[in-house]
């Protein structure tokens, strides 16, 4: 391709981000202006005199819910490695009578509407004492993340070569040691994908949320926002500042393993 | 992005073949302890809902069923309330313009800006990643966004629009059942296209160049290249991209609920905000759950056709 073309498309390519994550740029231009300013005609397009009110008051308000969602998403994070990571090894591995059905049933699950959990967990969630609990919310979120790291561990584990694997066993290690000692950490930037995929998963959570929690102990920050936005006299500096810190996992995920987001958005349900 | 390629991969499942059938009784049992942690989640969280949402929606529910054992058996009630409610033809409307509409844009968008970044210039590959922030961004964040923008007052799109002169008098976006619904899908489409871009940019990916050109020391221009070669070679892609597609936009929930509650007067109600209202606003659990198993089995025809696409590529590892 001549010099001049690639250029031109790099050029055109930088003008087509910019337009597609224009609505970004201004979540980010609105929270750093005053609540007054915002209700100016023509807008401000640049943030020229910006201001920290809006996160204070997010801070301030949403604090606590943003907390919540950490410890939630933290949480669904360890159920969901534990409970996927040596299912997936041996889905990808072993010889077992079903496996193959096990995927299939795996793949499944991921398209039951989340609107049907919600409305049959919750008066199972609601006998049990899950409504406004960390367990139960953990729970709930792990429907979303378990059948996708089992999916997507299950496609990196079946790249392991297999001479590491038969090492383990001459060692004399039994399967849950070569596991541990072998698969695991070999594994270890698949886990981390599957891990980050899980916590952001958790963290968006909204149907779940707004379901098994009545706000009055705990409140995870998507329906923090929600009840924000609901509000009448919403500040929407204070909104958006809320909405930025709530994507902050987003742009971690996008800037530290930006190679694994595409496998990720595809691995959970496109494989070969 | 091997496990985007759409080629069959040289990695297969390297079972430990010789020791399968050595290993005996106990053996197994340690294998199979490496699943049954998750089959027993499965069973809780996903076969017991969905038999638990089965019965009830034969079912009578009120508030008060969660406090006294009363939930009485009334057949087909439930089914027969939610079809005849005039809410239903609203919302299987809405849902099929909601889904068909967001899946057309996405895709077209997605296979351009695919086919735009297949052209591997400087930046490119950053480029394409940037453009995955929305798939990223939770869809109560993304929600929010669009509901300032799409503000009537002060919103930044209508101030675009006047300042443009393309339009005399402010669009009451969110407010009117005329726009309610497009502004939904619009914003559903933003969140859509990345899933679709890398999807079909790995698909497209998969395409010999050597094909390209031979067609083009045929003399096939561009349009006549990606009619004979590029579409028929994707079509698998395309079919695993626009299946998935509509599973998921069935089940959008948050973008909905967020921007416009499924108002003004249901005119963004889909099935899917219908039952969390009947559920958790009206405490009909019967009715909501009626609505869902109504989803569920629209999902299934799809899901089943989702699964026959793939089912080569399973065969093949069946096999392997």
């Amino acid at each position: 391709m001549p010099t001049a073309q690639r250029v031109t498309n790099t050029a055109v390519g930088v003008v087509l981000v910019l337009v597609f994550l224009a609505p970004v740029y201004w979540m980010i231009n609105v929270s750093l202006q005053s609540s007054a300013a915002l209700l100016r005609t023509p807008p401000a397009w640049f943030p020229a005199d910006p201001t920290w009110s809006g996160y204070a008051e997010a801070v301030r308000t949403q604090g606590d819910n943003l907390l919540t969602s950490l410890v939630i998403a933290l949480g669904t994070v360890v159920f969901t490695l534990l409970l996927s990571a040596p299912a997936a090894y041996a889905l990808a591995r072993f010889r077992l009578r079903g496996t193959l059905a096990l995927v299939l049933v795996v793949l499944l699950v991921q398209m039951v509407p989340g609107i049907v959990m919600a409305n049959s967990l919750y008066p199972v969630f609601s006998q049990l004492g899950l409504l406004d609990s960390y367990v139960g919310m953990i729970l709930a979120d792990s429907t979303l993340t378990v059948p996708f790291a089992v999916l997507i561990l299950r496609t990196f584990m079946s790249g392991v070569p297999k001479e590491l694997i038969e090492a383990g066993y001459v060692d004399g290690a039994g399967q849950w040691r070569t596991f541990g000692s072998v698969v695991v950490p070999v594994c270890r930037n698949a886990l981390i994908t599957a891990g980050l995929f899980s916590f952001l998963f958790a963290w968006a959570d909204f149907l779940f949320a707004v379901s098994f929690t009545t706000g009055n102990t705990l409140q995870p920050i998507t329906v923090g926002i929600y009840r924000f936005v609901g509000n009448q006299t919403t500040n929407w500096n204070g909104v958006m500042a809320t909405a930025v810190l709530a994507s902050i996992p987003a742009a971690i995920l996008l800037l530290t393993a930006q190679r694994y987001v595409a496998a990720g958005i595809t691995g959970g349900g496109v494989k070969d | 992005m091997t496990t985007a390629s759409t080629e069959p991969t040289a990695s297969g499942p390297l079972s430990t073949r010789g020791r399968r059938r050595g290993g005996g009784g106990r053996e197994r049992l340690v294998r199979w302890s490496f699943v049954l942690p998750v089959v027993v989640f499965l069973l809780l969280f996903f076969c017991y809902p969905i038999v638990r949402n089965l019965m009830m929606s034969f079912q009578e529910w009120t508030v008060a069923s969660f406090y006294e054992a009363g939930s009485p058996f009334v057949g087909l009630d439930n089914y027969v309330d939610v079809v005849t409610d005039p809410v239903f033809g609203t919302a299987v409307l809405n849902t099929v313009l909601f889904t068909v509409g967001s899946l057309l844009f996405q895709f077209v968008l997605g296979l351009g800006l695919a086919a735009f970044f297949q052209r591997h210039f400087p930046l490119s590959g950053v480029l394409r990643g940037l453009l995955l922030l929305p798939w990223l961004l939770p869809l109560v964040v993304s929600g929010a966004v669009f509901r300032w923008i799409y503000d009537e007052g002060f919103g930044v799109l209508n101030q675009l629009l006047l300042g443009l002169h393309l339009v005399g008098d402010p669009i009451p976006w969110l407010s009117s059942t005329d726009h309610a619904l497009p502004a939904a899908i619009i914003a559903n489409i933003w969140v859509g296209v990345p899933f679709n871009l890398v999807i079909l940019y790995s698909g497209l990916q998969a395409v010999p160049t050597s094909l390209y050109e031979a067609a083009a020391l045929d003399g096939a221009g561009p349009w006549q290249r990606f009619r004979k070669i590029t579409l028929p070679l994707l079509r698998p892609v395309i079919a695993i991209v626009l299946m998935l597609g509509l599973i998921y936009t069935l089940k959008v929930f948050d973008l909905i609920m967020i921007l416009t509650g499924g108002g003004p007067a249901n005119a963004t109600e889909t099935l899917t905000t219908w039952s969390f209202a009947l559920s958790f606003e009206e405490f009909d659990f019967g009715e909501g759950a009626a609505v869902g198993n109504i989803l569920i089995a629209v999902a299934l025809v799809f899901a089943l056709l989702y699964l026959r696409s793939i089912r080569d590529s399973f065969r093949r590892e069946g096999e392997s």
